[in-house]
């Protein structure tokens, strides 16, 4: 009672502009107080990466749900994708064409797929909903902090007094956009700084300001805009990390035909640099497609959102070869989210109205390759009011990712991320044995790993390079329980073909664990 | 009873803002630093206004209404523009020019003090206050340039600027009364007579006491408002052509205007100004050629007005007061252009109507030379216009009359906040004012330095933020701009339409139209990549249910983050 009064009447998010374009840059806090020092932050050096969909992003036609086809195409004609130009992921379930790179980093075990993520009693509004998904409170709750703020406040307290110092020198968040991300804005100031465009980032490493006219006016104008850039706290660190490393990868595409590539570009370039910032926040706009989603053209696999998805695609591509050939890519994950998915019926714009749950993509050598929770239902006869409803909660993913990917005590998890509805589940999107471990995540899958059939019947077979020592295979159902222990013992080195006895199991989505020393690897295996 | 006690400065201060944090870690750049590297090195060399004194004849709207009332008011409400524009420039002016009613004088506003207790007045009484007195008279100045919607108070702070004295700073009067008269002789002559003022200046006691006229007598001459009457106050230091000889005045004229002063002192029983003969040096004052070589015979108590009137028959001292009232309202390089179509023609008018000055500066923001384009924007902002003047243009509600703490703390804290960007009303950091009107070749620049600017974000960041701008010492008070009254307060379709809304908020804050990246750069603050219809959608939403706190706090958030940013660009802080 009494903290939450002193960070009330003390707050003041503060501006320390840079001068990009003109514009202000860098959001710094400030407070007249020191908060307690509770003790020094988590050893880390470990980022995460959130991309921000901002519009809603139609699930539906991002990751398709191919055992539901018939009644897809029945709901969407217009915008539904071919059926045979969707790529499968797994028998049930497939990507939009666009996302071809994506799907291939999916078999390459860097990705992962969350099903139905939404929130309960979810609302249609993107201020609102955006709101909910930054803030991840209650959707009845009105708490103008992020959860991302709420953690790195707890790992900094007091910030930004006395920041930056020589335990802290770098920026805690970065976002790339107009407007510090709402992720990280702590319960008194904003723990970020932005950077607004890749232009603005080029005219921050040089140190220049855009040019004023020749007038009196413009004279007074140079001077501020000077002033500005040289009060930016964090301008040299960025600067130094820039210059320690270059971008490797040759995917990028041309600067400025790719929005989200622009960005995760400078993320990579940060990141290898040595920059210590923990949480960096990308976005790409345009998702809100309540008309012309798709333009007819080829199965419905082009249009606007077709486009948008291709950007994601490469973005994501380049970013993981980028961060592969910088050496940092175990060091990196990241996720998608959007405000909310769009409606299950198409409207007669051949667009999608505002929706309720989607899926969430999350991207990493460290992330736990698999698609979490099944695919959704459409119904036979949807009405056109009629929702996804959300499986997932997403405040379980974030929670997940602090657990495992900074370490945050379950009991600091439930402070951090409270709600009405209590301890969230556990969704295991970050691999098991990077969470602990500092063993390089590449070296920590296990060789060579594959279940079929899939989907199985009475028996598969798991297959997979051993390295020779005590093998444990598991199957566990969506939720984590282990359901079946199939091997559990000493095994010698070479390939290993293990018969997995499903009979008698529920239909539906499990996955097979494999863990032989260090490495742990999963895959899903759907059960007929 | 030790007054003294009551001239310490309470243990807390009046409110609170900016408190420095204590040094640790790296030090932000410029730490420590008071004029900015990036400052004038020499005068820019920019162009400059080929207009001179013919009355402004072209478009007038909007936008002319806003730069003059930006120049003449501090931050002039959306109200306050729209009206000027409806009417005729010549209206605007008469409005102007229209002296209001004297303002009732301070009470006490802060608690604390048993022997002036709050609302109590003090400005005639026998008890100076001490520091919270003084801070009151201090307060209710802010308020009254809150409240001004005439020149008076741009003028009044223009006298404070030129007759420098210091409320409390070393070497200071330290007495409210004195200060609470000095502010309304400044006021009362804003836009009256100079000469007039010059002469009310000399024997106000708060003056005496400043520049030791007090201790000026016939046995123990003290030069200093002698001095400075001539090398600051009225005729100016011209260039110095020989030794102790400043063209305009030389060091045997300071010697004799000290003689002519002899005898005058201030009573803090009386608060007043008083002349006691015995004290006065009777014998006959000898100027030099600067001033024809006349000489001023011994007239008592009457004396000091020959002297005044010596030295206002000199042209330069109409030029000097020209020229800084130019720089006051104007811009700060006066060329040989500037100075032979507008310096010379307003000092021959100011000479010639017996150096009344409110006209003399009707004909500048009345001429071509004020409206040229290129006169826009270039002022940078003093502290005081600063904070005044982002309250003021986004109507930032205060505490009623009625509360008088309440109202006082809420005055201070804008008095505090323009202090710490070096701009503390009463306490002028010395006799020749503050130096972004005088300090060659840096000028206004020196009001922005890697100390200030922080400074200055921070307060707007403040008063923008959902939280406000709060203390909780000696009241409990939030100042804080309602984003959505003021958004509601545009016509429906204006503040339904993002781009017509930021180009607004954009005309409204700012001198001057931002570029197409800039206003792109707004758009994607209010809508991150959504598309502009769906601001409709949310904004509707919110007016079909503005007591939803979840969708008022929706559009609210998006309002405070655009104004945020527009109140972070550097053009903001240019007028």
């Amino acid at each position: 009672m009494q903290r939450r009064h002193f960070l009330q009447t003390t707050a003041a998010a503060t501006v320390l502009p840079t001068l990009l374009g003109g514009l202000p840059i860098s959001t710094y806090g400030f407070s007249p107080e020191f908060l307690e020092l509770t003790g020094s932050a988590t050893q880390t050096d470990r980022v995460l990466v959130l991309i921000q969909l901002i519009g809603g992003n139609d699930g539906l036609n991002t990751i398709i749900p191919l055992d539901q086809y018939t009644n897809l195409l029945r709901a969407r004609p217009n915008v539904a994708i071919a059926q045979n130009r969707v790529l499968p992921l797994r028998a049930a379930t497939g990507i939009h064409p666009a996302m071809a790179k994506v799907k291939n980093l999916f078999d390459n075990g860097q990705i992962g797929i969350v099903q139905n993520v939404g929130y309960p009693d979810a609302t249609g509004s993107h201020f609102d909903s955006t709101d909910i998904w930054t803030s991840a409170t209650d959707s009845n709750v009105l708490n103008s902090s992020g959860w991302g703020g709420r953690y790195l406040n707890n790992e900094y307290p007091g910030f930004p007094i006395g920041y930056p110092n020589a335990q802290a020198p770098h920026p805690l968040a970065i976002t790339i956009g107009s407007v510090v991300s709402n992720v990280v804005q702590g319960p008194a100031v904003n723990m970020g700084m932005a950077i607004n465009s890749t232009s603005s980032f080029l005219q921050l490493l040089t140190g220049g300001v855009d040019t004023a006219p020749n007038t009196p006016a413009g004279h007074e104008l140079t001077f501020i805009r000077q002033v500005v850039r040289q009060t930016e706290v964090y301008v040299t660190a960025i600067q130094q990390a820039a210059a320690r490393a270059q971008n490797l990868s040759p995917l990028y595409p041309t600067a400025g035909e790719n929005p989200l590539a622009d960005q995760l570009k400078i993320v990579a370039q940060l990141v290898a640099g040595g920059l210590q910032t923990r949480v960096y926040v990308c976005s790409l706009g345009g998702f809100d497609t309540h008309g012309a989603q798709v333009d007819g053209g080829d199965g419905n696999t082009t249009g606007e959102h077709a486009k948008l998805l291709g950007y994601l695609s490469g973005a994501l591509d380049a970013f993981q070869d980028d961060l592969r050939r910088l050496r940092v890519q175990d060091r990196v994950v990241g996720m998608t989210f959007s405000e909310f998915g769009r409606r299950i019926l198409s409207n007669s714009a051949n667009g999608t109205d505002h929706g309720e749950a989607g899926p969430m993509i999350v991207f990493g050598t460290s992330v736990n390759p698999i698609i979490h929770g099944p695919n959704p239902t459409i119904p036979d006869e949807p009405t056109f009011f009629e929702n996804l409803p959300m499986q997932i909660d997403f405040r379980a993913i974030y929670a997940s990712i602090l657990k495992d990917w900074f370490q945050v005590p379950q009991t600091l998890i439930n402070t951090l991320l409270p709600s009405r509805v209590g301890q969230f589940p556990y969704v295991p999107v970050i691999r098991q044995g990077t969470v602990t471990g500092s063993t390089p995540a590449a070296e920590l899958e296990v060789a060579e790993f594959s279940v079929f059939p899939n989907p199985a019947q009475d028996r598969a077979t798991c297959t997979f390079e051993c390295q020779g020592g005590h093998v444990q295979v598991v199957l566990r159902d969506v939720v984590g329980r282990e359901v079946r222990r199939v091997v559990d013992r000493a095994m010698p080195r070479g390939q290993c073909q293990v018969p997995v006895d499903v009979s008698g199991l529920k239909a539906g989505l499990y996955y097979c664990h494999v863990r032989e020393g260090q490495r742990v690897s999963a895959r899903s295996l759907s059960v007929l | 009873m030790n007054r003294r006690t009551f001239l310490r400065k309470p243990a807390a201060p009046v409110a609170t803002l900016f408190e420095r944090p204590a040094a640790s870690g790296d030090q932000p750049p410029g730490k420590g630093e008071t004029v900015s590297k990036f400052a004038n090195k020499d005068l820019p060399a920019t162009p400059r206004s080929l207009a001179g004194l013919a009355p402004y004849t072209g478009p007038w709207g909007p936008v002319q209404a806003a730069h003059l009332l930006r120049r003449a008011t501090f931050g002039p409400t959306r109200a306050e523009i729209n009206t000027a524009a409806s009417q005729s420039l010549t209206q605007v002016l008469d409005r102007l020019f229209t002296v209001p009613a004297t303002p009732d004088p301070p009470v006490q506003g802060f608690p604390g003090d048993p022997l002036l207790p709050v609302g109590a007045p003090f400005v005639t009484g026998d008890y100076e206050g001490g520091w919270s007195a003084r801070s009151s008279v201090r307060a209710w100045w802010l308020g009254l340039m809150l409240k001004d919607t005439t020149i008076v108070e741009k003028m009044t702070l223009f006298w404070h600027n030129h007759f420098v004295i210091t409320f409390d700073l070393d070497g200071g009067t330290f007495d409210s009364r004195f200060a609470y008269r000095y502010c309304a002789l400044l006021r009362e002559q804003a836009l009256g007579n100079f000469k007039q003022l010059a002469k009310d200046m000399t024997v106000e006691p708060g003056m005496l006491k400043y520049l030791n006229g007090s201790a000026n007598t016939v046995d123990a001459p003290n030069e200093n408002y002698g001095r400075e009457l001539l090398e600051l106050f009225t005729i100016g230091k011209g260039r110095t052509i020989g030794p102790g000889n400043y063209t305009t005045y030389t060091e045997a004229d300071v010697q004799a205007a000290a003689r002519v002063l002899t005898g005058w002192q201030h009573s803090e029983e009386n608060i007043n100004g008083f002349f006691t003969d015995s004290l006065h040096e009777p014998g006959v004052k000898r100027f030099s050629s600067a001033f024809g070589n006349r000489t001023i015979a011994n007239q008592g108590d009457q004396e000091y007005k020959a002297l005044i009137d010596l030295i206002f028959d000199r042209t330069e001292t109409a030029a000097f007061i020209v020229r800084k009232l130019y720089r006051w309202f104007v811009y700060y390089v006066i060329d040989a252009t500037t100075e032979a179509n507008v310096i010379q023609p307003l000092a021959a008018q100011l000479r010639q109507n017996g150096y009344n000055v409110g006209p003399v500066v009707r004909t500048l923001l009345a001429s071509e030379h004020f409206f040229d384009a290129i006169n826009i924007g270039c002022m940078i902002k003093s502290p005081i216009d600063f904070v005044v003047g982002a309250v003021r243009q986004m109507s930032v509600t205060f505490p009623p009359e009625s509360n008088t703490v309440e109202l006082y703390t809420a005055w201070s804290m804008l008095v505090d906040g323009a202090e710490k960007m070096q701009q503390f009303i009463g306490n002028a950091p010395n006799v020749a004012g503050w130096p972004a009107y005088w300090q060659t070749p840096q000028y206004y620049e020196m009001w922005i330095n890697a100390m200030t600017l922080p400074l200055r974000n921070q307060f707007t960041d403040r008063i923008i933020n959902e939280y406000g701008y709060d203390t909780n010492f000696p009241a409990t008070v939030k100042l804080r701009i309602e984003t959505i009254d003021w958004v509601q307060s545009l016509p429906p379709a204006t503040a339904a339409d993002c781009n017509l809304l930021i180009a607004e908020f954009v005309r409204h804050l700012l001198p001057f139209p931002l570029t197409a990246n800039q206003m792109t750069f707004l758009n994607d603050t209010l809508l991150p990549g959504l598309p502009d219809f769906e601001w409709t959608v949310e904004w509707q939403a919110f007016l079909a249910d503005p007591d939803n706190m979840t969708k008022r706090s929706a559009v609210d958030s998006k309002l405070r983050a655009v104004v945020r940013q527009i109140m972070g660009l550097a053009e903001f802080h240019l007028s």
